[in-house]
């Protein structure tokens, strides 16, 4: 004898209480249901059908609720400097509290400086790993290498920071800064001597830990592109980069950009290795070699030991225009790869 | 099966009885007394089993947060609340000192093996951007025979707001004019020139991996890492080495200029001695002048007079200095003067 599943017991059920008429969508609805034979279960399983909804519906909307929560918890406490200061809280380069007067221009400048080298150099990289791991590699290498990129996402930002400061560093500054100075160092980009801990140490630990997260989520868009794709490419006599680059990644692009600005996102926000590479120094500075500031990383040296009530005031908005500039970055992350996926199918589905 | 399950309850229940009668002290503050504090309550609750103790070293400005909030027993700073911060709770808290901190100067000069000599104002030019390399008339004058390099000097400082940074400034502050004017002297400060490093292990690995550089660590940190340090002139004229012993003589030379009313709210940096580092400070504990309840407030009072005389041999072997054996009858005194609902808590170490 055939065991009768729940959920074949339920199709029957529906089948012959429903009209014929009514769709099978139509059917989720609980009403339906209780209209077959007066016995009390359907009742039931009407009222904990409410409540299972209620739950849901209070679990989903906490999030947003958490996300006001924060936003409120910021605008309340960073109010006294909102107040003092005003908009130039944002263009002003003072950071003092001995005369409790605060400027976070440095830090924003850093924050988006850090994060857009990050990506200059991380999306060439992983959009490389990519391709060769979808289009290039032997098959026997693929799951490997993809594994071992993926590995370094694991790294804790910490030890990130502790090999900064103990292997990078000193490399840069013996091997790499030497060189790009003889090269570069008539350019605002590269002038000033380099003494290890720069924007450029920064962006260089941020590009190696966002590497991951691009890579990873473009390696899937690439490989949701169809076959007929490269095929059709290959077969009107283009070479195999000409394929990737003409036929694959343009169909694939809202996916991808979508990876970028996932990687940017956390580039914005990141901490620990960081604040231990870069300089802490409250200063705009156009040279990739001088040290610099960022939003996150001020507060995470500056918070514990604050003082004043204007000091922790400050603190809170540089948190709140931190969670501003990272709420307006991925808005346009929406828009742009909502854009870019109109002319094609993967993207849109991907994401 | 209810059964075993009323027996199991009821049974934790009779073994969680005798821990009600426990006192429990919590405190929070410093991140720089964190090894002492909790050094000391874990050989105090060995020897008194009945109080136990939670410290959150989460740092100064936090420790005065949460006592000014009554959410901890006592808070822990290395810099003085401010007369604001003190109004602001009603003048309900009293400064005890219970060890002393120096700052050395630490320095990366591949090449110089002596140790080199500061004075006050040299080191605040240095960290003003106005003298920028080593081989500087100035330096080259107060380390006769020492053959230093033509380097660019890199400055470090602390980037996290700490009370190492504000010991030296302090410090800075009654030695250059120049720096008082300018900079001032905080926990955090308007850094002139410099790389900022997190915490004094950051600030000791940026000067060991960079050549020319200059910083400032805590005394024990330098002492447990092993740190070339720099000497510093004192008022005498002397040079001297940040040390145990000399960084308690600048609180014994301190002593004059406090008198025996002290609130202990004192800088000690730069003081007369001819042994004494000028770059120390002493680091308190908060205490409320009124607790409500005096049961707790005697818990704390001995244990704190516990740790201002048997806790000070514990100081030397962790790296922190002791507070000079002269002040115990100050501080007596002082603890003494804690009530509980307005009646005297603490009679004195002999009526316990």
């Amino acid at each position: 004898m055939v065991r009768e599943t729940a959920p074949g017991r339920l199709s029957r059920a529906m089948s012959t209480t429903l009209p014929q008429t009514m769709s099978p969508a139509a059917a989720e609805s609980v009403a339906p249901v209780s209209t077959s034979s007066a016995a009390p279960r359907p009742h039931r399983r009407h009222y904990g059908d409410r409540v299972y909804r209620g739950l849901l519906t209070a679990l989903a909307l906490s999030l947003p609720l958490l996300m006001l929560a924060i936003v409120a918890q910021l605008l309340v406490s960073s109010w006294p400097a909102i107040r003092k200061f005003g908009f130039s809280f944002i263009w002003t380069s003072v950071w003092n509290p001995v005369t409790d007067t605060y400027g976070a221009a440095p830090m924003i400048f850093g924050t988006l400086v850090s994060s857009l080298l990050a990506l200059l150099m991380a999306v060439p990289l992983s959009l490389g790993v990519a391709i060769f791991l979808t289009e290039f590699a032997p098959r026997w290498i693929r799951q490997p290498v993809a594994f071992l990129v993926e590995l370094l996402a694991a790294i804790p930002s910490v030890v990130y920071g502790l090999w900064g400061i103990y292997v990078l560093i000193p490399l840069l500054r013996d091997y790499v800064a030497p060189p790009i100075r003889a090269v570069l160092g008539w350019t605002p980009f590269f002038n000033g001597v380099f003494y290890g801990n720069s924007m450029l140490a920064g962006g260089i630990i941020l590009a190696i830990m966002i590497v991951p997260y691009i890579s990873a989520i473009s390696r899937e868009v690439l490989l949701a592109v169809p076959a007929t794709q490269r095929e059709a490419a290959l077969g009107l006599g283009a070479t195999r980069w000409e394929a990737v680059w003409g036929a694959v990644l343009p169909y694939g692009r809202a996916g991808v950009i979508g990876a970028v600005m996932l990687g940017l996102g956390r580039a914005l926000g990141e901490t620990m290795a960081v604040t231990m590479v870069i300089g802490n120094r409250h200063d705009i500075a156009l040279s990739f070699f001088q040290p610099g500031y960022t939003m996150a990383a001020a507060i995470a040296n500056e918070f514990t030991e604050a003082q004043s009530r204007m000091y922790l005031s400050a603190l809170f908005e540089v948190g709140l225009v931190l969670f501003v500039v990272t709420v307006a970055v991925n808005a346009l992350a929406r828009l742009l790869v909502w854009r870019v996926a109109r002319g094609t199918a993967v993207g849109s589905k991907a994401l | 099966m209810t059964s075993k399950l009323t027996i199991t309850l009821l049974a934790l229940g009779a073994a969680a009885a005798p821990l009600a009668a426990q006192t429990k002290i919590t405190g929070a503050g410093s991140t720089f007394s964190n090894i002492l504090y909790t050094d000391w309550m874990q050989t105090y609750n060995k020897a008194h089993p009945d109080v136990q103790f939670n410290y959150q070293s989460i740092g100064s400005g936090g420790g005065i947060r949460q006592f000014s909030d009554k959410t901890v027993d006592f808070g822990a700073s290395d810099a003085p609340m401010s007369d604001s911060a003190m109004a602001a709770i009603g003048n309900n808290v009293l400064h005890i000192p219970t060890e002393m901190g120096g700052v050395p100067p630490t320095y990366n000069l591949p090449g110089v093996e002596q140790q080199l000599k500061f004075t006050g104002p040299v080191l605040a030019d240095i960290y003003l951007g106005t003298i920028t390399k080593w081989n500087d008339a100035r330096i080259v004058a107060d380390n006769p025979g020492v053959k230093l390099p033509d380097m660019d000097i890199v400055v470090v400082h602390r980037s996290d707001g700490s009370g190492t940074s504000f010991i030296f400034t302090d410090y800075l502050t009654k030695v250059s004019p120049e720096w008082a004017s300018k900079v001032g002297k905080g926990t955090a400060v308007n850094w002139p020139v410099g790389l900022g490093a997190k915490g004094s292990e950051g600030v000791s690995a940026t000067v060991k991996q960079t050549p020319g550089a200059i910083g400032y660590v805590e005394l024990g940190y330098a002492l447990v890492n092993h740190l070339p340090v720099g000497a510093v002139k004192n008022k005498a004229g002397k040079f001297v080495a940040a040390s145990i012993a000399s960084v308690t003589a600048a609180a014994a030379g301190a002593m004059k200029a406090m008198g025996p009313n002290t609130d202990f709210r004192v800088s000690i940096t730069d003081p007369d001695g001819a042994d004494a580092y000028p770059i120390s400070s002493f680091t308190w504990m908060l205490v409320h002048k009124n607790y409500d309840d005096a049961a707790k407030a005697k818990a704390i009072i001995q244990y704190t007079w516990w740790g201002l005389t048997q806790g000070q041999s514990r100081c030397g072997e962790l790296g922190y200095a002791p507070i000079p054996k002269a002040l115990q009858p100050w501080l007596e005194a002082r603890l003494k003067s804690i009530t509980a609902d307005g009646h005297p808590v603490w009679s004195g170490p002999a009526g316990r």
